[in-house]
């Protein structure tokens, strides 16, 4: 052959070596200087970071028994593309305990709701003994598996609203910055203190490394997991809650609008905390969470509204003996202070009713408050706030409402649960503007009362009954006393602070804790009388006025009753509140007297069993609570229509209009039957 | 004479057997890892593809041996018989008789075993075109021996188009390579690459504008030689006839070979390998998206798999992204990934270069021989070896287009192996016998 074509195997071995080069180039930096990220990719893809979850904190009661803890349920997750012909249907069905037909018609659902591929759960929270039949068979089943997960058990069926719940955080949590720990499927406590412990509780989750192939099969340890990292579970806290108390508390305010509370004036622990209607907190776990939680949200009587620290009551008489103590300390009376009072206060140009008439039943303090005399208490409230010392009134309510909120009245307290209102206590600048800066006592003379523009939470009333018990302070009422068995924990710090209020005189409370012992021993709060225990307690009975509207409407009255006990080295401060109830002492009184018993003494004594079977067994939810709910949803609906006004919505505007003022009648003449017929 | 002096052992090339014993047991190593699993109780797993890979190298190495005791001159009286019969089981591909897997209608199906005459044929076309190019009667400096040479090679690579699997056909493209060497001329490879360069701008620069580019280049060509224009009036013509046949390139030749030669999904190829989106009228409509998504998937995951390895690698079967079948087709087509990601690019370059030597050995090899038969053989095995290493590896690292062709020696498959094995060994053997003047 030609010698032109002699070099050409040169050329040929430079192609052969350029090529292999240029692609070790390319390698070089795929591999080396890793251009293009492809090596953070590799991990993201095939190992899979798993978050192992901790179990959560364990709560104790201040007996050391386990209010909640976790426990392991299991779902029954079908896989139904992996479904062979050999199924055992029948045999599956036994094991679960189930009929074959239900299986079908769920295995039915969940394809068309799912897809073919996607594994779904078809049965969740399966019983032990199922998941202990079906454990040993599973391999029997191929594209069915169980998958675990974590629950709360509410091992003494009460507290739901002290403890709350758990659920998976939401989507717009997971959006929210404040949970930017949290990742789609973790659980996160809402309300109670689930919500409010949420640091402490969660524990810190642990990390496993594991490989998985194309199709996110887990095929086993990363690096032999080197790099694991073990889940830390939840710290424990122990609670002052009683679970025994507790229980017997949410028992006697089953079928009841309201709320009972006790501390311990000692520490401002929070013994019992019951609001009704009570619920059974299983509501809150399994499978049908969602659907009982929407039911209760929708249900008129509220029972997720924790009245304990949400609802705003008008103490009523209870309030006298704090009216009591302010006027003492600014020195405008003294103990043997007495009012002529006929059974009624006219001075203010109206008269202002007492249930009872002469006798001198006014004749000092004691007797005033044992006989809950309304004419002493507002002429003392007008006395204190006009005292001489201030030269006017503005001045004079200032201080009050200064007294007030040394009280813990009138703002949020600091509860370790979320959603605390504050209740509301006036000043002069409420009345400035109600009245145009033209007023004076006379205007608010029934404040001494615990009527008018005052209003309380349940355990704002309990704390009072602390202060009186403690002879001037009190601690921010909470349920943690220790969090694992650390009482000094960061979080329990503001409610080891002593709140001492407004230094009044112990003399002066003295005064007054002889007037509520005279209200046991002698006066309206006879039924919480104990052989030999000294109890101090005042009832209230106070009125209940709505606006439906526009129009101001008078309900049946809130029950309400104060106490503590013992009087000397007092353990327990309660106070009870009944909506609708009518006088305090017929159904908030036996209620709180139980209560204290059940603390003090362990149990209920025989003779007065008749009297729990009695308050567990009464229902008092007027009928009217139902049409003012459904009241209160149309009016939001009419809200709503306004927002969004067109020709349709005005037309429907005025239909609601009409049904509203129907609707107002109807309720009048619920209130008119229910005197009459006393139902 | 002096060769019957030396035993056959003797004169075998060592080299050359030794690395193709080591490729092929990388192969069955990277096979098995992919496939291996922590939980496996036995390496003994029949139905694993590794042990089906060790039974086809175990025939590989018979027909070695049996290629080796074979007298050499067999190989230079078979290929025009080889070929024939290879072009039949070609076209009976095509027939019911075909097997169609995956869309492709390569594969035979002879009753125990199938296999692609495709692959076979690669082996016949180097023995006919290395007996052609030998013949007396040849005189490859004429265009009409050029073009029946040609012909051997494109005749197949047709056939196989049509039977839809381009990567396999276009290898019969490398047989230029050995044609090059014997004496094809320049302008041939100034015209292909022309064809390329304008390809790549067919691509890359939409049709008008490359149209004003080339009408330009020509009108820039003919004011610079405007002196030279009045006394020849010919470079007039050949300019113009440049210009005519780049736009009938351009404008005609390159959208119709889209259009109606190759397929949607392998335009789209093409494009995805220049970072480029495929124009609306190549994908006629009836690309799959998922086809469309799949082979960017493909090229992005055997990446992320190489680059993953690092310098040194995971080690042995601590590849996390191909023993978990990240990689689609890691066994065959993408088992480059595997020695990227277990040992890095201190493997992986290891790899290119063992190839590189093997290459650079053969061309060795076939210019020391006195004979032109087997010269030409060699330079033919070398061209498929290269273009199976630079498609095939190319393409994991996203240099070249994803045509689906395996890694010679390494990749699973039964057909490719005994195919290689035999076209080394017959090159072992041919050498062996270097002395002798074979025609």
């Amino acid at each position: 052959m030609a010698d032109f074509t002699q070099n050409r195997n040169v050329f040929i071995k430079i192609l052969f070596v350029a090529v292999p080069v240029l692609i070790i180039i390319r390698l070089l930096f795929l591999q080396v200087f890793d251009i293009g990220g492809y090596k953070e990719a590799a991990l993201g893809q095939a190992v899979y970071i798993k978050k192992v979850h901790p179990p959560r904190g364990i709560i104790y009661d201040r007996k050391n028994q386990v209010l909640m803890n976790n426990s392991i349920v299991y779902d029954l997750v079908v896989e139904p593309k992996k479904i062979t012909n050999d199924f055992d249907t029948l045999f599956l069905c036994k094991l679960i305990n189930v009929p074959i037909e239900d299986f079908r018609y769920q295995l039915k659902k969940v394809i068309n709701k799912n897809g073919w591929q996607k594994p779904s759960s078809l049965y969740k929270n399966l019983s032990p003994s199922s998941v202990a039949r079906l454990q040993e068979n599973l391999y029997d089943f191929s594209g069915i598996d169980l998958i675990e997960h974590a629950e709360r058990n509410y091992n003494f069926g009460c507290g739901g609203t002290i403890l709350g719940y758990i659920n998976e955080v939401s989507e717009s949590q997971l959006k929210n910055e404040k949970y930017f720990e949290y990742q789609k499927g973790d659980y996160i406590g809402i309300n109670g203190l689930e919500s409010y412990y949420e640091e402490v509780l969660k524990g810190i989750p642990g990390v496993q490394y594991l490989l998985r192939d194309v199709k996110q099969r887990i095929q086993g340890p990363y690096k032999e997991g080197k790099l694991d990292s073990a889940a830390t579970p939840g710290k424990a806290m122990q609670l002052y809650l009683d679970a025994d108390l507790q229980k017997l508390t949410e028992k006697m305010m089953a079928n009841k609008l309201g709320s009972a509370v006790a501390i311990d004036p000692q520490t401002g622990g929070i013994l019992a905390f019951a609001n009704g209607p009570s619920f059974d907190p299983t509501l809150l776990t399994g499978s049908n969470k969602g659907a009982n939680l929407s039911k209760m949200l929708n249900d008129a009587t509220k029972p997720l509204f924790i009245r304990a620290i949400q609802a705003k009551y008008p103490p009523g008489s209870t309030f006298k003996p704090l009216t009591a103590l302010v006027a003492l300390d600014e020195q405008v009376i003294t103990a043997d202070y007495g009012f002529p009072c006929g059974g009624g206060y006219y001075t203010c140009g109206r008269r202002i009713g007492c249930t009872h008439s002469g006798g001198g039943h006014a004749r000092n303090l004691a007797y005033a408050i044992a006989n809950s005399c309304n004419a002493y208490f507002c002429h003392v409230f007008r006395l204190a706030i006009d005292a001489k010392q201030y030269d006017n009134v503005h001045v004079g309510l200032q201080r009050w409402s200064q007294y007030m909120n040394s009280f813990g009245l009138g703002h949020p307290m600091g509860v370790d649960i979320p959603h605390e209102s504050g209740g509301s206590i006036p000043d002069s600048n409420y009345f400035n503007k109600v009245y145009k800066g033209n007023w004076n006592s006379c205007n608010m003379a029934i404040i001494g009362m615990g009527q008018g523009e005052i209003e309380l939470t349940p355990i704002q009333m309990a704390n009072a009954m602390c202060i009186i018990a403690n002879k001037g302070y009190y601690y921010i009422p909470h349920f943690v006393k220790a969090i694992d068995a650390d009482s000094n924990h960061p979080m329990l710090k503001k409610y080891h602070e002593k709140k001492v209020v407004a230094r009044i005189a112990d003399s002066s409370f003295e005064y007054v804790r002889a007037g509520m012992q005279a209200v046991v021993d002698q006066g309206t709060g006879k039924i919480a009388k104990m052989d030999d225990v000294v109890v101090c307690a005042k009832t209230g009975t106070a009125q209940n006025e709505r606006m439906i509207n526009g129009q101001k409407v008078k309900l049946q009255n809130h029950s309400m009753f104060v106490a503590f006990a013992p009087r000397d080295n007092p353990k327990i401060a309660v106070a009870v509140c009944i909506e609708n109830a009518g006088y305090g002492a017929t159904w908030a009184g036996p209620i709180a007297s139980l209560m204290i018993e059940q603390y003090l003494k362990d149990s209920i004594r025989e003779k007065r069993k008749y009297l729990v079977k009695r308050m567990e067994d009464a229902k008092i939810i007027p009928n009217y609570t139902y049409i003012l709910d459904s009241l209160d949803k149309q009016n939001a609906k009419l809200k709503a229509a306004r927002k969004n006004r067109s020709a349709d919505s005005i037309a429907r505007e005025n239909f609601l209009k009409d049904s509203l003022a129907r609707r107002k009648d109807s309720i009048k003449a619920d209130y008119v039957f229910r005197k009459i017929y006393n139902y | 004479m002096s060769f019957k002096a030396k035993l056959l052992v003797e004169r075998i090339d060592w080299v050359v057997v030794i690395s193709y014993l080591v490729l092929a047991l990388i192969g069955i190593a990277c096979i098995y890892s992919v496939e291996h699993r922590s939980t496996d109780a036995t390496f003994f797993i029949m139905k694993n593809n590794y042990m089906k890979q060790i039974m086809f190298f175990g025939v590989s190495l018979v027909l070695a041996l049996i290629i080796i005791l074979m007298d050499s001159k067999v190989f230079t009286s078979i290929p025009f018989l080889g070929y024939a019969i290879g072009f039949i089981f070609l076209l009976l591909a095509l027939t019911p008789l075909g097997k169609g897997v995956k869309g492709s209608h390569s594969w035979l199906n002879l009753g125990y075993f199938s296999f692609q005459p495709g692959e076979l044929m690669k082996l016949f076309t180097s023995l006919t075109i290395a007996k052609f190019l030998t013949l007396q009667d040849t005189n490859f400096a004429t265009l009409k021996h050029r073009l029946i040479c040609a012909a051997f090679a494109i005749v197949p690579l047709v056939i196989i188009v049509l039977q839809n699997e381009t990567g396999l056909a276009l290898v019969y493209l490398s047989f230029f390579l050995a044609m090059y060497r014997e004496g094809l001329p320049n302008i041939v490879l100034i015209i292909g690459f022309s064809i390329l360069i304008l390809t790549m701008a067919t691509l890359l620069i939409p049709k008008t504008i490359l149209f004003y580019i080339l009408s330009g280049l020509a009108v820039i060509i003919l004011y610079t030689e405007r002196k030279q224009l009045r006394r020849r009036k010919e470079i007039l013509f050949v300019v113009a006839g440049i210009w005519f046949i780049g736009v009938l390139f351009s404008q005609v030749l390159v959208p119709f070979a889209f259009k109606s030669v190759l397929k949607p999904y392998q335009v789209q190829r093409i494009y995805t390998m220049i970072g480029q989106e495929t124009p609306e009228e190549y994908t006629g409509g009836g690309v799959d998206p998922k086809k469309q998504n799949a082979s960017e998937y493909n090229v992005s995951q055997s990446k992320i798999a190489i680059a993953s390895g690092g310098f040194f690698g995971k080690g042995f079967l601590n590849g996390t992204q191909t023993q978990y079948n990240w990689v689609p087709e890691q066994r065959t087509d993408f088992i480059f990934c595997t020695i990227g990601e277990q040992f890095g690019f201190f493997g992986s370059s290891i790899l290119v270069l063992l190839y590189m030597f093997l290459l650079i050995r053969i061309v060795n090899i076939a210019e020391r021989q006195r004979s032109q038969f087997t010269r030409i053989y060699a330079y033919c095995v070398a061209g498929i070896l290269f273009f199976h290493l630079a498609i095939n590896v190319g393409m994991t690292v996203g240099l070249a287009p994803v045509i689906g062709i395996p890694l010679p020696l390494i990749s699973y498959g039964g057909t490719s192996l005994v195919i290689f094995t035999i076209l080394l060994f017959i090159l072992v053997r041919l050498d062996a016998d270097r002395q002798m003047v074979l025609r």
